[in-house]
């Protein structure tokens, strides 16, 4: 891969700017930012720091669908990792209410990788499994209740600021710092686009792709249990009911407008997040306008097959053919 | 299945009640959704205190949220012929045929908290439920009599868009502040009746009204959502329960936590003593064959700051919520 960003990266960064632009039409003072309490404050935090918890789903999510799979457990981890963390929070260290929500995530991962590449599931329907399942295991875990905690240091996770920034946004990129430096710093990226592209000729050609398959899906079970961590943090508590529900669809979401095929092969890291960034900032805008709440799902629906539309390939094949035709006529 | 089901009804009830079945005046089925909520756990934990209380031996069997193991229930405890079964309906509609079969046995139904479709009434003796509008209503009313002459810029968190509750919660509190023209809902946004919406929401609203110091109170749909918006109110630097008055619906155990903290002023209790009056109109009507009214509504007892918060907390906080 040369470059992080290059052309195709084109229509997701105008998409970006589009909606920006639409936000601070319904909203005059969404640019605007100041400190409170030694934390930035304002609009576009609020679309980072909402935007988190879909940007580290699409962090594992699009290697999965990289290697041609998809995780639709991912929400479901995050009710189970939210659980631990908030029933240990008050009684154990940071390090380990981290350790055991993350360790859960890991567990998770291994079991939808085994399934997947060692029993050879369908994803969807392997996943499906702990979809279902795991949100039973977070409510078993919480027994029904919303589990509050007020453990200062994991409070710090969802709440707390670095350098003026948010601490989840700071984690998040920290994460995607960490994968990226792990999949393109070596050839792991790479397999993982050629266990997507055709996995029995990368068999072949002795790429360990069983190896690949489970790798992918624990990584993503870790960073959906972190995310599960930052969710339940910010809100002092954990909703085994509601935490990470539907999130799946959004991960999946944010890395298809991220341009990842859904037929595995070459994904981007960057434009999966900023396919979650877009997806945010969509939604901070909704929020923001005023409209009435029935029309909040009608405008996101809109604005996506815009963002795709921008995208198709076919499509734009037709806009070069109407400027050329326009271009004879004049 | 049925004697299963009666084998399993009869083993929890006789784990539930220490009583000896025998010292009870009457035997009452229960048919309960499930553990959908923490509200609907509260529920069945009171109806337990309230049947002990007044020496009812209680069946209690749990549909796990399915209409058909609902069926089977009420059949199980028609086999077993008790005085009066108590249905908790999870869908309004495809009651008739079962509860016409506990009609013919003549033992008496009585809905809890949620209503059938219509083409039922002569079906069941009376249902027991809360009315949202009322709820609604009531938040209104301790709004416009607390913030009296003043200007007062009110924000809605509603609830799941499309859920009759959340309807009903707008409509009963948009009649309330009608009648007061220094009272306007000036944004109104779903929280989904989450904590996470709920925060997500408020802090959307707080940027979108100049940082929140033109905002004089939150009405929220259900205390989940204001919790979140509280706590996105105090991230924001402003003061909720001081700066802001917020007033919400359901009186969960947190929102007392966050009375006794400052942080809240006020909420509407959804009872979940839904079973006791339940009980003295099925004991009224075997004992003196007096006819309750269709509809039995529950009192909406609104809960302030000076309620002794802490009590109403403690009191709660063990019920399952």
């Amino acid at each position: 891969m040369t470059g992080l960003l290059p052309r195709r990266g084109l229509a997701q960064i105008l998409a970006l700017i589009v909606i920006l632009a639409v936000d601070r039409v319904v909203s005059p003072q969404f640019f605007d930012l100041r400190l409170q309490d030694g934390r930035l404050f304002g609009s576009l935090v609020d679309v980072l720091n909402r935007g988190t918890p879909v940007a580290l789903l699409s962090l594992g999510m699009v290697l999965v669908i990289a290697t041609r799979g998809i995780d639709l457990s991912v929400g479901a981890v995050m009710a189970i990792s939210g659980a631990i963390a908030a029933s240990l929070a008050d009684t154990h260290s940071l390090a380990v209410v981290l350790a055991a929500a993350l360790g859960a995530g890991l567990i998770c991962g291994l079991w939808n990788g085994f399934l997947v590449a060692v029993l050879g599931m369908q994803p969807i329907v392997a996943t499906l499994i702990l979809m279902v399942a795991g949100r039973g295991v977070a409510q078993l875990i919480t027994e029904g209740r919303i589990v509050t905690f007020s453990s200062p240091d994991l409070v710090w996770l969802g709440n707390g600021s670095i350098l003026g920034l948010p601490v989840p946004v700071a984690i998040a990129l920290g994460m995607l710092i960490l994968t990226g430096a792990v999949v393109r710093g070596s050839a792991l990226g790479l397999l993982i686009e050629a266990t997507g592209g055709n996995a029995r000729a990368s068999e072949l050609a002795g790429v360990g792709t069983r190896a690949m398959i489970l790798a992918v899906y624990v990584w993503c079970g870790v960073c959906a249990a972190l995310a599960g961590v930052i969710a339940a943090a910010d809100i002092m508590g954990a909703d085994a009911n509601n935490a990470g529900l539907w999130l799946e669809l959004d991960a999946i979401l944010a890395v298809v407008i991220g341009g990842t095929s859904l037929f595995g092969g070459r994904f981007s890291l960057v434009l999966a997040v900023l396919g979650a960034l877009i997806i945010q900032t969509m939604n901070t805008g909704i929020l923001l306008s005023g409209y009435p709440p029935e029309f909040n799902l009608l405008v996101k629906a809109v604005v996506v097959l815009a963002v795709l539309l921008l995208q198709s390939p076919k499509l734009s094949g037709f806009a070069g053919v109407v400027t050329r035709l326009r271009g004879t006529k004049a | 299945m049925t004697l299963k089901a009666l084998f399993a009804a009869t083993a929890s009830a006789a784990l539930l009640l220490a009583l000896p079945a025998n010292a009870a005046e009457f035997t009452i089925g229960f048919s309960q959704i499930g553990s959908e909520s923490g509200w609907r756990a509260a529920e069945t934990s009171v109806s337990k205190q309230e049947a002990s209380k007044r020496k009812v031996n209680l069946k209690i069997a749990d549909a796990q949220q399915k209409q058909e193991n609902q069926i089977k229930a009420i059949r199980s405890f028609i086999a077993q012929n008790v005085d009066a079964i108590f249905l908790a309906p999870v869908v309004s509609t495809g009651w008739d045929s079962v509860l016409k079969e506990a009609k013919e046995a003549k033992i008496p139904v009585v809905l809890l908290d949620r209503d059938i479709d219509p083409s039922g009434k002569e079906l069941y003796l009376t249902a027991v439920t809360s009315d949202s509008v009322h709820e609604g209503e009531v938040a209104g009313d301790w709004l416009a009599k607390t913030v009296g002459a003043k200007a007062c810029n009110i924000v809605e968190l509603q609830g799941t868009v499309g859920a009759s509750v959340a309807a009903n919660r707008k409509k009963g509190f948009d009649t309330a502040i009608a009648k007061h023209a220094n009272l306007k809902v000036v944004r109104s946004q779903t929280g989904d009746f989450t904590r996470a919406k709920g925060k997500e929401v408020m802090e959307s609203f707080i940027k979108a009204e100049g940082g929140g110091k033109s905002i004089c109170a939150v009405y929220a749909h259900n205390d989940d959502m204001m919790v979140g918006a509280i706590q996105a109110m105090k991230e924001a630097g402003l003061k909720p329960g001081k700066e802001i008055l917020t007033v919400s619906i359901d009186a969960v155990p947190d929102i007392f936590k966050a009375m006794v903290a400052g942080e809240a002023n006020a909420t509407v209790e959804l009872t979940p003593n839904m079973a006791g009056p339940a009980f003295d109109a099925v004991a009224a009507f075997k004992e003196k064959g007096t006819v309750p009214p269709k509809w039995i509504q529950t009192e909406s007892r609104l809960l302030t700051a000076t309620d002794n918060p802490q009590k109403e907390y403690d009191s709660k906080k063990g019920l399952g919520y």
